[in-house]
């Protein structure tokens, strides 16, 4: 009885430590002014958190090793730069299409829609094309899964940067290429004050946190249903899962939708931060980024894989311009270490995999799997003596 | 599976029911990769009466494919022997560029070197590039694959993605971000001889000349001697042949040696036939040459050439009619469409992977 009731207490102070960490998380744009260089780089950690809860659904959860994850940041960020920007200005003899969009944005030509529809935009193509993506996949597994994702990511990136060429129906382009789609709407939630990036950081920087809030409340909830449970017993052992009645196509599609509808989200949101949306970015490195988020932190953990995300996005904005950027002068080499950002995440894979394949914050099963083998192919496991 | 869980048909019928299906997929996909020389051949005979224009595609597209054959076979062979993507191998081939670039510079090979100077020099610099790459390659399965072989089977891969991206960054330190023009030693687009309206350049010969005797020593290598035996007999059971007393881990590494001697030759001849090098040549060339290996039936020797030989014609066809720059989408098209309908290739067997 005293075990159950310290079971209780210890929930109960973890939920009381998780809401006292996002009121200091939330308080803390008061510390800084509101345009700050330090606030755009929290914006950015906290974006690419939703990000790799994402692709955590996808790879942690279900197992299924998804290396194009880009995909659904590309088509996020063009669910924005199609509905609320002046992409397609010949729209409505020019006039535009507008619903309930902000008060500048009302008088541009173009389609503008509310941000509340565009992330709901995003969220039903993602969700679509994570299906769509993931079908061809249900028969394969392993790393097959791995290179189909990845051709997919790649197809999608390419019909991005070339998109100006492809015209549909009195010459609107599909996208604006490497000119990129600029300028696309800011924020302009209802309640509120139109977002303005170029004087204040901080609503935007609430709105992530609250996406990233939200999206950690599914990702809690959505593990402990059924279908979490479901994803994690496919990604431990596909057969007995079947044999154990867990319908594979569904579960297989369901987190393939989820992972892909949290990318559209975050997409979306980037879209509208940016201001702009730029063909260039929707690259394999920015899988691998976002991967390397998750291994860092530790695959399937949730709060590992937030961890993962922050850290790596400090590094990424922070450490490797700022800090260590300094360091190759020093010691009498010439080169510039913001360009080899990419080949430091690649040799912390690596590392992070031989020395500490589980992550720095493990999930408890994962962990298991990891050091005792379960569940490798046992024709290989007896190869080393 | 999902057939298996379903009413189960008696055994006679589901297997000409499988027969019929393999049967499908196999001539479909033949059907499926003659889809585009076919549609621009009748084209070409409509618009300008004869075919010379796909045959200089086909033809250009054979001596590239030779270049994609080579690092096809280090897939494939790494492939049938721990089942892994190595995905690093893209940028090993790279690396093979960028030392011989290197080593025209050391040896002093330039555009006024004469014949003799030119071909002992090309043939140093093959070598070097060639013990280099293997030298990598075996290193790579050293640090990153080795200490995961008892881990789940995505950890290597993973760990294969990262050395990818260490490779290229080595190379942006070493000529840069931007494509660098190297010297045309040999003259690459020289018309050599014309033939029924295609023209043979200098380059295709170099590449033929490299790949096919280099391919016809390995297959022999590897059916003959007897460490190719050993290669065989690991790919087939591991535990079984380290039972009958083969080392494992030798082996092994012996069949990254060979895979990375392959990608250096094909580094030599890409940066002979391409003039350029580039930090980012080895991924694209990585995906499309994987994708060779997978159309021919990866692990399969033969298979590979004979997939690198088609991508190169596929993507001679696409960069002359559609626009280079959507031949990668349309050769990852062709990757997607191989891997979801017959994951097996032409060649090759059915896998437990692709199950």
């Amino acid at each position: 009885m005293s075990q159950l009731r310290a079971l209780t207490q210890w929930r109960y102070f973890n939920r009381a430590a998780t809401l006292a960490l996002f009121a200091l998380v939330a308080l803390f744009p008061f510390t800084r002014p509101p345009l700050d260089g330090f606030m755009d780089d929290c914006i950015l950690a906290l974006a690419y958190v939703v990000m790799a809860l994402g692709l955590n659904i996808v790879v942690g959860f279900a197992g299924l090793l998804d290396l194009g994850y880009v995909a659904f940041y590309a088509f996020g960020a063009y669910s924005i730069g199609w509905l609320a920007s002046d992409h397609f200005s010949s729209i409505n003899g020019e006039e535009g299409i507008h619903v309930f969009a902000g008060e500048f944005a009302s008088s541009l030509p173009g389609i503008h829609l509310n941000f509340l529809f565009i992330i709901v935009a995003a969220v039903l193509i993602c969700a679509v094309a994570g299906m769509l993506i993931g079908l061809p996949t249900l028969r394969l597994r392993g790393d097959y899964i791995a290179i189909v994702t990845l051709a997919f990511g790649e197809i999608i990136g390419r019909f991005a940067v070339n998109g100006d060429e492809i015209t549909f129906a009195e010459g609107y382009k599909l996208t604006n290429g490497r000119q990129a789609i600029s300028p696309t709407d800011q924020i302009d939630l209802p309640f509120f004050a139109e977002f303005d990036s170029a004087f204040n950081l901080r609503p935007y920087y609430w709105f992530v946190l609250a996406l990233v809030a939200l999206v950690l409340f599914v990702n809690f909830r959505l593990r402990d249903s059924r279908l979490g449970r479901a994803w994690v017993a496919i990604r431990e052992d596909e057969v007995a899962a079947a044999s154990m009645g867990v319908p594979l196509v569904k579960t297989k599609l369901l987190a393939y939708a989820t992972g892909g509808a949290f990318g559209g989200i975050s997409g979306a949101f980037l879209g509208s931060y940016f201001n702009s949306v730029q063909a260039n970015v929707f690259q394999f490195g920015f899988s691998i980024f976002i991967l390397a988020m998750i291994i860092l932190g530790g695959v399937g953990s949730i709060w590992g894989v937030v961890i993962g995300a922050v850290a790596l996005s400090f590094i990424n904005t922070r450490l490797i311009p700022d800090v260590l950027n300094e360091v190759p002068s020093k010691i009498g080499l010439d080169f510039d270490l913001t360009q080899l950002s990419f080949g430091i995440f690649g040799f912390l894979i690596v590392l992070m995999m031989v020395l500490r394949p589980e992550g720095l914050l493990p999930e408890r099963r994962h962990k298991m799997e990891l050091t005792e083998g379960v569940g490798v192919d046992d024709a290989i496991v007896q190869v080393k003596q | 599976m999902e057939a298996a869980s379903a009413t189960a048909p008696p055994p006679a019928r589901r297997a000409t029911r499988a027969g019929v299906r393999d049967l499908l997929s196999r001539y479909g996909l033949i059907a499926f990769l003659l889809l585009l020389p076919v549609y621009y051949g009748l084209q070409d005979l409509s618009d300008e009466g004869n075919l010379s224009r796909l045959g200089n595609n086909l033809f250009d597209g054979l001596s590239n494919g030779a270049i994609w054959a080579l690092i096809a076979l280090g897939y494939t062979l790494v492939y049938g022997i721990i089942e892994l993507i190595n995905f690093a191998h893209g940028d090993v081939f790279m690396i093979g560029s960028f030392v011989s670039f290197g080593l025209w510079g050391t040896l002093g090979l330039t555009l006024a070197t004469g014949p003799l100077g030119l071909v002992v020099g090309l043939l140093i610099t093959l070598i070097i590039a060639m013990v280099t790459c293997g030298a990598l390659n075996v290193m790579i399965e050293k640090v990153a694959y080795r200490p995961l072989r008892n881990a789940p089977k995505l950890a290597p891969l993973i760990t294969a993605v990262g050395f990818s991206f260490i490779l290229q960054n080595v190379g942006i330190l070493w000529l840069g971000g931007s494509p660098r023009s190297v010297p045309d030693l040999i003259k690459s687009q020289k018309e050599l001889i014309e033939i029924a309206g295609i023209s043979i350049s200098q380059g295709d010969l170099l590449a033929l000349a490299v790949t096919v005797p280099l391919v016809l020593l390995l297959t022999t290598f590897v059916t003959r001697s007897r460490i190719g035996k050993a290669m065989r007999a690991t790919a087939q059971d591991p535990e079984a042949a380290r039972l009958m007393g083969i080392n494992v881990d030798t082996t092994i590494s012996f069949t990254f040696l060979l895979g990375g001697l392959m990608a250096g030759a094909a580094g030599l001849i890409y940066a002979l036939y391409q003039t350029t090098a580039w930090f980012f040549q080895g991924f694209t060339a990585g995906l499309i040459a994987f994708t060779a290996a997978v159309m021919g039936g990866i692990g399969n020797l033969q298979g590979a050439v004979l997939g690198g030989l088609i991508i190169g014609c596929i993507q001679q066809i696409s960069d002359n009619r559609i626009g280079a720059q959507w031949t990668p989408a349309v050769v990852f098209g062709y990757l997607v469409v191989i891997m979801v309908f017959r994951p097996q290739g032409l060649l090759g067997e059915e896998t437990r992977e692709a199950g």
